[in-house]
């Protein structure tokens, strides 16, 4: 039984609607075999671009339809209970833009907005480094100031659509200090001095590419500085609030297929002479994994709505990644369990899930990290 | 250009089809509606033809009130207006009925070019558009698999696909092209397509507007009538061929005999 949605709009219902046609046409019957042969579908990009799926939360002079996050994570939700991989993708594009349409420039925002928006150019962002991940305050990556224009060196790690993406969100250090110290740059894909390596060999995601960017002296435009000098780590911290709550909705969606499989399985597998689903066992399991599926929703909805009214949302981002991931986990292991042997299988799509959930535990702040944001909020606020 | 498509809400491709035992008419009120995805290429055409040659594409249905489900599609994905012929009496309408009252609602908008796709999913006759055309007194040009119109020349140039290619077919405007599902790749709304929509001119016409005699429609009035209906059987289980050596004579002659080789 696929989700039951309150949405707050009759536009909302069609958007939704919208999303699923496309998703059940173009999304889900390519899922398992891009994922199994790690190819990464530029093309939905572009298709999901074209029906306005990429600029949803953005204003409607850039493109965008000004949607709020409520409807937007709902709709990554749909996405990512076809294709956790391209939900993914919409997330990380999102987030990549979001720099720029927060704290960008008027000129900026008028040139290069709109392209990014449309889906013409899919978006990265580069803030890990290897030696710096959930401490991104130690990054080296440095930008040189040379008068006019900036000159990026360093190496930035487990960038999602590395090598693939049309422009690159990248922090880089313009001065010693820790978190004062960075500053936000958007950076052509095609700029000399920018190379890549190989595609990480992940788990799984496998249809998203992962992998090092390098920057040898690329030069950067002052025009490409997002927001003033400095500034950068706090723009990185104000896209991952909203970065997470794209992880929580893609979290979501993902449970929400694991369930949806194992609640159809176990009314059609019979043991004992009867569906599996009337052994109470097995019953219960599954109303834990559909309590884990609603409740993870409810908190990601709340922190959206916040959002959505000018809130503070930042501890309920947390909440609502930690929350959602940690349920997505839970719901797709289950789900195997559901399945039996066959969920062990390559042949049913429920041990990719469970593959896939994993990292939603660790991207965009492991969910380590998201405990320590929240217990700072609770010390602090 | 100015340029009409048929449109037609069907019951879901996959969903069980049913008829209803009291007038043996399609079940539409059971199932999930969707519209014809035959039309869908009908929709894209006229709106490629347009983006070509400038003008208006005006999707036109007939049915219950749900149907107006499938105009609404069409002015999604990018068509200007809409027409819904809608009216009690026209239920159980058969396919000359449906032509006739259609070619009621078309002639007046005066089209360059009707579009129409080769059959509907439910019934699957295939003969409303060659009806439409006799109808609207147009030359019809069918199994379109591309179309090239030339407005100032007045014509239309078709590959009208055949069993081992292809014929190229002209005719003379206005004219009825039905295409084939080869011929294009619709296109989805967009967002902002289903936001413009619900601005778009949709009129909806009794059959008494569209000038539709009372006493033609309905399944009295209808040339033909449907007297019984059976489920499709069960599928037999297939025939298990063993392999005792002589596996591959045994295949060849079920072949034969099925008349397959
Ligand atoms: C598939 C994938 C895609 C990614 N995409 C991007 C991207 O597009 N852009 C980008 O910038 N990054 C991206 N990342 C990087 C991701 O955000 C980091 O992997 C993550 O922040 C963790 O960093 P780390 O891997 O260096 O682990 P570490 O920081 O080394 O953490 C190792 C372990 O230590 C724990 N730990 C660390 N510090 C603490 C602490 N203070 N208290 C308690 N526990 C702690 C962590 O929770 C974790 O369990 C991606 C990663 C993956 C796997």
């Amino acid at each position: 039984m696929p989700a039951e949605r309150v949405l707050p709009t009759a536009e909302a219902r069609d958007l939704i609607a919208l999303t699923s046609e496309i998703a059940d046409k173009e999304l889900a019957p390519r899922a398992a075999q891009y994922e199994a042969d790690a190819r990464f579908p530029r093309e939905v990009f572009r298709l999901l671009g074209e029906a306005g799926l990429l600029s949803l939360p953005y204003p409607e002079e850039f493109g965008g339809s000004a949607q709020p996050y409520e409807v937007y994570l709902q709709v990554l939700e749909e996405i990512a209970a076809r294709w956790a991989s391209i939900a993914i993708g919409v997330s990380v594009h999102s987030m990549s833009s979001y720099p720029l349409a927060a704290f960008g420039s008027r000129a900026q925002q008028e040139q290069l907005l709109p392209d990014m928006l449309s889906g013409r150019l899919l978006g990265a962002y580069c803030l890990s480094e290897p030696h710096a991940g959930s401490d991104p305050g130690a990054m080296i990556t440095q930008a040189i100031d040379r008068g006019g224009e900036y000159v990026l060196s360093g190496t930035k790690a487990w960038v999602t659509h590395g090598g693939q993406a049309d422009f690159y969100t990248v922090f880089a250090r313009t001065s010693e200090s820790r978190t004062e110290g960075i500053s936000c740059f958007l950076v052509d894909g095609a700029m000399p001095g920018l190379s890549f390596g190989a595609p990480e060999h992940k788990m799984g995601l496998t249809g998203s590419p992962t992998t090092i960017v390098n920057f040898d002296d690329v030069l950067v435009g002052s025009d490409r500085l997002t927001g003033s000098v400095g500034r950068g780590f706090a723009i990185a911290m104000s896209a991952l609030d909203s970065g997470r709550l794209g992880v929580a909705a893609c979290a979501v969606g993902l449970a929400q297929a694991a369930l949806d499989y194992a609640v159809s399985y176990a009314k059609e597998r019979h043991q004992f002479g009867k569906p599996i689903i009337d052994h109470q066992g097995l019953g219960f399991l599954l109303a834990d994994m559909a309590a884990g599926v609603e409740s993870a929703r409810a908190t990601m909805l709340e922190a959206a709505r916040r959002r959505d009214r000018g809130l503070p949302f930042s501890r309920q981002a947390s909440i609502a990644k930690l929350v959602a991931t940690d349920a997505a986990m839970r719901v797709t292991t289950d789900a195997v369990q559901v399945l039996g042997g066959y969920g062990y299988t390559r042949d049913y799509p429920v041990e990719r899930y469970m593959r896939e959930a994993k990292v939603m535990q660790i991207f965009e702040g492991t969910n380590q990290i998201q405990r320590m944001v929240i217990g700072r909020h609770l010390a602090r606020d | 250009m100015n340029i009409v498509v048929t449109v037609k809400q069907v019951p879901d491709t996959w969903a069980e089809k049913k008829l209803d035992p009291s007038d043996m008419t399609t079940d539409r009120a059971t199932v999930d509606n969707v519209l014809n995805e035959m039309d869908e290429y009908g929709v894209e055409e006229a709106l490629l033809l347009k983006e070509a040659h400038g003008g208006e594409v005006t999707a036109v249905t007939m049915g219950p009130d749900k149907a107006v489900e499938a105009v609404r599609k069409a002015l999604q994905m990018g068509a200007d207006k809409g027409v819904h012929l809608c009216d009690a009496s026209l239920h159980g309408s058969d396919a000359l009925q449906t032509a006739s009252a259609l070619a009621k609602v078309i002639a007046p908008l005066n089209p360059d070019v009707v579009i129409v796709s080769s059959e509907a999913s439910d019934a699957r006759g295939g003969v409303v558009g060659a009806l439409l055309a006799e109808y609207l007194g147009l030359p019809q040009l069918t199994l379109a698999r591309k179309v090239t119109a030339d407005p100032g020349g007045g014509t239309v140039t078709i590959e009208r696909q055949t069993d081992n290619g292809y014929a190229t077919v002209l005719g003379k405007l206005p004219v009825v092209v039905g295409v084939i599902e080869k011929i294009n790749e619709p296109r989805y709304p967009s967002f902002k397509g289903i936001m413009a929509a619900k601005k778009k001119p949709l009129v909806t016409m009794t059959a008494a507007d569209a000038g539709i005699d009372p006493g033609s429609a309905g399944p009295s009035g209808a040339y033909s009538e449907v007297d019984e209906a059976q489920p499709r059987p069960p599928k037999a289980a297939g025939q298990v061929v063993k392999d005792e050596g002589d596996g591959g004579a045994k295949l060849a002659a079920f072949l034969a005999d099925q008349k397959l080789v």
